[in-house]
């Protein structure tokens, strides 16, 4: 039994989401702790991962982290630096589509899994304007499982949506299929608090994993929609192991973990 | 667009001749990479306004046209420098203040609807975005679409798959093209004629080209053709797409242009500290623009105020294609 070691909040969600990650998958990444735990679980536990990126470069070899998903850094020794086209085809082709994974972040999210991206406020007239979809409508519509990241906060975890920008289950249950969708969207969800995950047969969104130190009733608290906890249990804080690799070996100078 | 053997003409007589006032624009890269900002910067400086663009992910570029009231309508799906302004600032301030006229996509849409264009068919369909607000809330309303002939009557559409549920979907999305009056990209390298060979991520850039009437190539190498010739598997858009021609070395400087050198995190970080400033009496954002766009007659003199310091700073290293260990803010 290794013995616990203290570590951040960043720390522990980088390597819940590594943890989602199984060896073989295609991760699609952002830039930021997304990427970060692309390469944790690269290093830890899925050494045959794929880290590939929207902007079309697969499998870049990442000599130093990326600040942006067009950033140079991607480029140097991919496997092809192909179109933006091909990088939504990859995900959608019926070979590789269903061996991606993907890491989204989002302003806000529903019991459902669906994402906003776009705004706070009227869409129109919004109070606060974020980037936009980007290609954060296409991942969440077309990869069989997403992992989102988020900050656990009653304004982030709202009973409705300001903007539906990335769908989910829609309205759970089957509607997500109905509606035309293929099954996939947003099917964990990693916060500073602990693991949600999505019920395959309601759609809603239930606590699965809260951290040591942390009870459902806190996470309860900062949700604003209600939320099944009662098959939650406590996570298994990063080991030892886990916590080396990722300091000494993804981010030695600590430009994400801060 | 012409067979000309040279098409190499001074940015500013390029920008004259092919953006007018009003016309419907895009620019090649991606947030940080590769934006023609020589263009973008002319296109301040000729006061050129009431400008419709069309963007996938577009970062510097974009904001700069805003904030210079050079756009008046907006077909976006993500608008953001990387950690400077993980959202486009005058993007965002336009928008909470009403100031231009937006309609938003997903990015594989937006690309889908530049290969449309550059096809030659009315649209293409995606399974993207089914029951997301992308598709119930139109930006454009239905009767500005229906009283101007340059914008689609529908943002897209939503049909049964009409091959039944072959591939398992039951619906597709339909997006329709886009046909830019013009398309300014920045590459390494394009000979006299026009033919271009970029180097890592050509992002959406070819379909661009090749969806527009007009297009304006700015590149850091102006090379012979022989030289493109002799490895025409590396060269992605042919001379017979291209208009104009300009040699800008640093062309797309403040963004990225691999192989030859990154972005400037510490020009972008002082462009987001101006652009966000609210203060009317300091103005820091006039201020910016007159001492780094107006205040120039052209690239080069911009370049001069920037100092050789910064341009050193960013200098890529041959091996990895981007300035190893640099101080990135």
């Amino acid at each position: 039994m290794e013995t616990i070691q203290p570590y951040t909040p960043k720390e522990i969600m980088t390597i819940m989401a590594a943890r989602e990650i199984k060896n073989g998958d295609i991760v699609f990444s952002g830039t930021g702790i997304s990427m970060l735990a692309a390469m944790a679980a690269k290093n830890i536990n899925a050494p045959d991962s794929v880290i590939f990126f929207e902007t079309g470069a697969i499998d870049s070899l990442l000599e130093e982290l990326p600040f942006a998903v067009a950033d140079p850094r991607i480029m140097y020794w991919a496997a092809s630096n192909s179109r933006l086209t091909d990088s939504f085809a990859t995900m959608q082709n019926p070979i590789t589509g269903q061996r991606v994974i993907a890491i989204l972040g989002a302003a806000q999210i529903d019991v459902y899994g669906n994402l906003n991206t776009t705004c706070i406020g009227d869409y129109f007239s919004p109070e606060i304007r974020f980037s936009g979809s980007g290609g954060g409508c296409d991942v969440a519509s077309f990869v069989p499982r997403c992992i989102a990241f988020m900050q656990h906060e009653k304004r982030k975890f709202v009973k409705k949506l300001d903007y539906l920008t990335s769908p989910g289950q829609l309205g759970g249950g089957n509607s997500r299929i109905a509606a035309g969708l293929r099954p996939g969207g947003v099917s964990a969800v990693v916060t500073n608090l602990g693991l949600m995950r999505i019920d395959k047969d309601t759609g809603k969104m239930y606590l699965d994993k809260f951290y040591p130190g942390i009870t459902p009733e806190k996470i309860l608290e900062n949700t604003e929609f209600i939320m099944d906890v009662s098959k939650a249990t406590q996570a298994d804080p990063p080991t030892q192991t886990e916590l080396k690799i990722l300091r000494e070996e993804c981010d030695p100078q600590r430009l994400i973990l801060g | 667009m012409t067979n000309s053997l040279n098409k190499v003409i001074p940015l500013k007589q390029a920008i004259e001749q092919y953006v007018k006032n009003g016309s419907h624009i895009s620019i090649g890269g991606f947030t940080l990479n590769r934006n023609p900002m020589a263009a973008v910067y002319e296109i301040i400086r000729q006061n050129i306004h009431d400008l419709h663009l069309y963007a996938h992910s577009n970062g510097t570029g974009l904001d700069e046209l805003i904030g210079a009231g050079c756009i008046s309508k907006l077909e976006i799906a993500y608008a953001g420098i990387g950690k400077a302004a993980p959202t486009c600032i005058r993007f965002a301030k336009a928008i909470q203040n009403n100031e231009i006229i937006f309609e938003d996509y997903s990015n594989y849409m937006m690309s889908l609807r530049f290969m449309a264009g550059s096809m030659g068919v009315p649209f293409l369909p995606t399974l993207s975005g089914i029951g997301s607000d992308i598709l119930s809330k139109w930006g454009f309303s239905k009767s500005m679409r229906k009283s101007d002939p340059k914008i689609v009557d529908e943002k897209l559409k939503i049909i049964d798959n009409p091959f039944g549920t072959w591939t398992g979907a039951s619906k597709v999305v339909l997006v329709p093209a886009i046909n830019p009056d013009i398309t300014i990209i920045h590459v390494q390298k394009a000979d006299a004629m026009g033919t271009c060979s970029i180097q890592g991520l050509p992002f959406a850039d070819i379909e661009q080209v090749k969806a527009s009437k007009n297009v304006i190539v700015t590149c850091e190498k102006l090379v012979d053709k022989e030289e493109l010739r002799l490895n025409p598997d590396l060269n992605q858009i042919p001379f017979i797409h291209v208009s104009a021609v300009c040699h800008i070395p640093l062309g797309a400087y403040p963004s990225a242009v691999f192989g030859h050198y990154d972005y400037d995190s510490q020009y972008l970080r002082q462009y987001a500290i101006a652009a966000k400033d609210q203060d009317k009496n300091q103005d820091k954002f006039k201020k910016y623009q007159d001492k780094y766009i107006y205040g120039v007659k052209d690239h080069e003199a911009f370049l001069n105020i920037v100092g050789q310091e910064r341009i050193d700073a960013i200098k890529a290293d041959p091996r990895t294609g981007y300035a190893v260990n640099m101080k990135r803010d």
